[in-house]
């Protein structure tokens, strides 16, 4: 946020960046490929973090969003044949349009009208795909062919549908997603949106469009989370509607509480948190949910502020 | 010389009470005004109306030759108009340096230029004499000092009218005095409106003053104008017997 210490918060990211690229060569086959899929899920839930931790607007909706890129990306190359790179920018465009015209109609309302509109909207998106079966696969979803994922750069090609290549992918954007968020908390927009979190009425005294501002960040954080699930298709090869369902509006939420809601690494804490969770607990008993549930409740109760946000009250206040 | 602020039949009705009733008003360039009146006498009201938090029921506002009257608040703000609140809202969470980063950030032509930021929001906090306190959330400042910030905050907007919504309100004697060096400095380089129940303050600041009562203007003048005005001393102290 301030001045304080740029060069430490800059080392520290670098640092989980190269940690993340080492672990691609020491993980076992399991773990490997579901650290793949965790960053590209600590994505969305960065893209939500944009918008939750940074703005304080709670959306219920998200999931259109990741949904957008992932039918966007994925139909792209289903339907109409497109290469990887015009699938991925397709993802994205298709989720930039969609915030664009979500946040112009749900952010004239505050709160917990805002929660209910943006729950609404993503309503209407997954209930779409559902309805236009023939296009998009229904509730079955469709598998997005393995010869089509592979990226051509003239003679060179490399498969996305390679563990390591995977990975390395995944890993890309996340970085990069990472860095742009770093970027963007520390710039004086970043600034902005917390000042709108924190008392819209002053920053509006202060002489900002708030409305415009918070627009923007809209599209920021469903552009981010297109990303994720434009990735999502194109290196997990399966879109379906499950993926814009109520559930994956709620998941990156917890992530986000459970990591810490405005902390630039809250969200890959989150994820990974929830995931290995889920995976150790999954391997002792059904009733797994129930110990996941369990851990939740005591974090609210212990580490209200999530993870990272709780070390940051208490040891390291210079984390951005 | 043209006034910098006027207003027409402005007035501004809450239910069936007329807060502000059919007000004309000038400001000339460079003066400090302070806005007197009973509690209820609709100056906050007024101010509020200059500075867009809320719409008139009839009546223009011009501000340096054009109307604002229907801008919303923050395009008053990059005209020029800031305003300080009564009720100290400061960003509680944000460190000092943030809180006027904000309002600097807007007045620079290069908002990536970190230098220039730095420099504008600790000038801004030397005149206010918050720079030792930088670094400290605002939330954990002093009474006194948080009311200093919010001024430093209009400061930073490098404003050409500053509107300070009772801006003594809680301070210390001690605090008050520096707080009228504060805005005779301020007054160099800006119009100040402000609202101010201590009078020894308002009689040792302003060039003219304006009382209101109900919602209109009862008198303006000079400090010592108004001081000798029968009309005012009923308003204040009631009908002699």
């Amino acid at each position: 946020m301030s001045e304080a210490s740029p060069a430490k918060a800059y080392a520290l990211h670098l640092g989980v960046i190269v940690l993340l690229f080492v672990l691609s060569f020491l993980l076992p086959d399991y773990y490997h490929g579901l650290l793949a899929r965790i960053m590209v899920l600590a994505v969305f839930a960065m893209g939500y973090n944009m918008l939750f931790g940074y703005v304080g607007l709670l959306s219920l909706g998200h999931a259109m969003f990741f949904g957008a890129g992932l039918y966007g990306a994925g139909l792209a190359i289903i339907q109409l044949g497109w290469s990887v790179p015009a699938a991925f920018a397709a993802g994205l465009a298709c989720g930039a349009a969609l915030a664009l015209i979500i946040g112009l109609l749900a952010l004239r309302t505050t709160g917990v009208a805002f929660m209910i509109v943006t729950m609404m909207f993503a309503q209407v998106f997954y209930l779409a795909i559902l309805y236009f079966a023939a296009w998009t696969g229904g509730d079955q979803g469709q598998v997005v062919p393995q010869p089509a994922r592979v990226l051509t750069f003239g003679a060179t090609s490399l498969d996305l549908t390679n563990p390591t290549m995977r990975y390395m992918t995944a890993l890309g954007l996340f970085s990069l997603v990472l860095l742009i968020t770093l970027a963007v908390v520390r710039s004086s927009y970043g600034r902005v949106l917390v000042a709108i979190r924190e008392n819209e009425e002053r920053t509006r005294m202060l002489g900002y469009d708030t409305f415009s501002n918070k627009l923007a960040a809209v599209v920021v954080s469903g552009t981010i989370c297109a990303a994720s699930g434009a990735a999502y298709a194109l290196l997990f090869g399966y879109v379906g509607s499950s993926f814009a369902s109520v559930q994956y509006s709620i998941l990156p939420l917890l992530w986000v509480l459970l990591g810490g809601a405005a902390t630039t690494l809250g969200p890959l804490i989150g994820t990974l948190f929830m995931y290995y969770v889920i995976d150790l607990t999954s391997g002792y008993t059904s009733a797994y949910l129930l110990i996941v549930g369990i851990a939740l409740i005591l974090l609210v109760l212990f580490f209200p502020k999530g993870i990272l946000g709780t070390i940051r009250q208490r040891w390291l206040g210079w984390l951005p | 010389m043209t006034p910098l602020l006027t207003t027409k039949g402005l007035s501004r009705s809450f239910g069936g009470l007329r807060a502000v009733d059919n007000v004309d008003f000038a400001l000339m360039p460079g003066e400090i005004r302070a806005v007197i009146g009973p509690n209820g006498a609709g100056k906050t009201t007024f101010v509020s109306l200059i500075s867009g938090r809320i719409q008139p029921s009839a009546g223009t506002i011009v501000f340096d030759g054009a109307d604002i009257t229907g801008l919303p608040t923050y395009v008053r703000v990059r005209r020029g108009i800031a305003y300080t609140f009564q009720i100290t809202s400061v960003f509680a969470n944000l460190s000092v340096y943030d809180n006027v980063a904000l309002p600097v950030q807007l007045t620079l032509s290069d908002i990536r230029s970190k230098d220039a930021l730095r420099t504008g929001v600790m000038s801004a906090l030397e005149r206010t004499g918050l720079a030792d306190r930088a670094h400290m959330p605002a939330g954990q400042l002093s009474y006194g000092h948080q009311r200093l910030l919010e001024v430093a905050m209009g400061l930073a907007l490098k404003p050409r009218l500053l509107i300070l919504d009772e801006p003594t309100q809680g301070l210390a004697d001690g605090e008050i005095d520096n707080f009228i060096e504060l805005v005779r400095d301020i007054a160099k380089s800006a119009t100040v409106l402000l609202i101010e129940h201590n009078m020894p303050v308002v009689m040792q600041l302003a060039d003219r003053i304006t009382v209101f009562n109900a919602g209109r203007i009862l008198a303006e003048g000079t400090p010592e104008a108004i001081r000798e005005n029968k009309a005012v001393q009923e308003a204040y102290l009631g009908t002699a017997p």
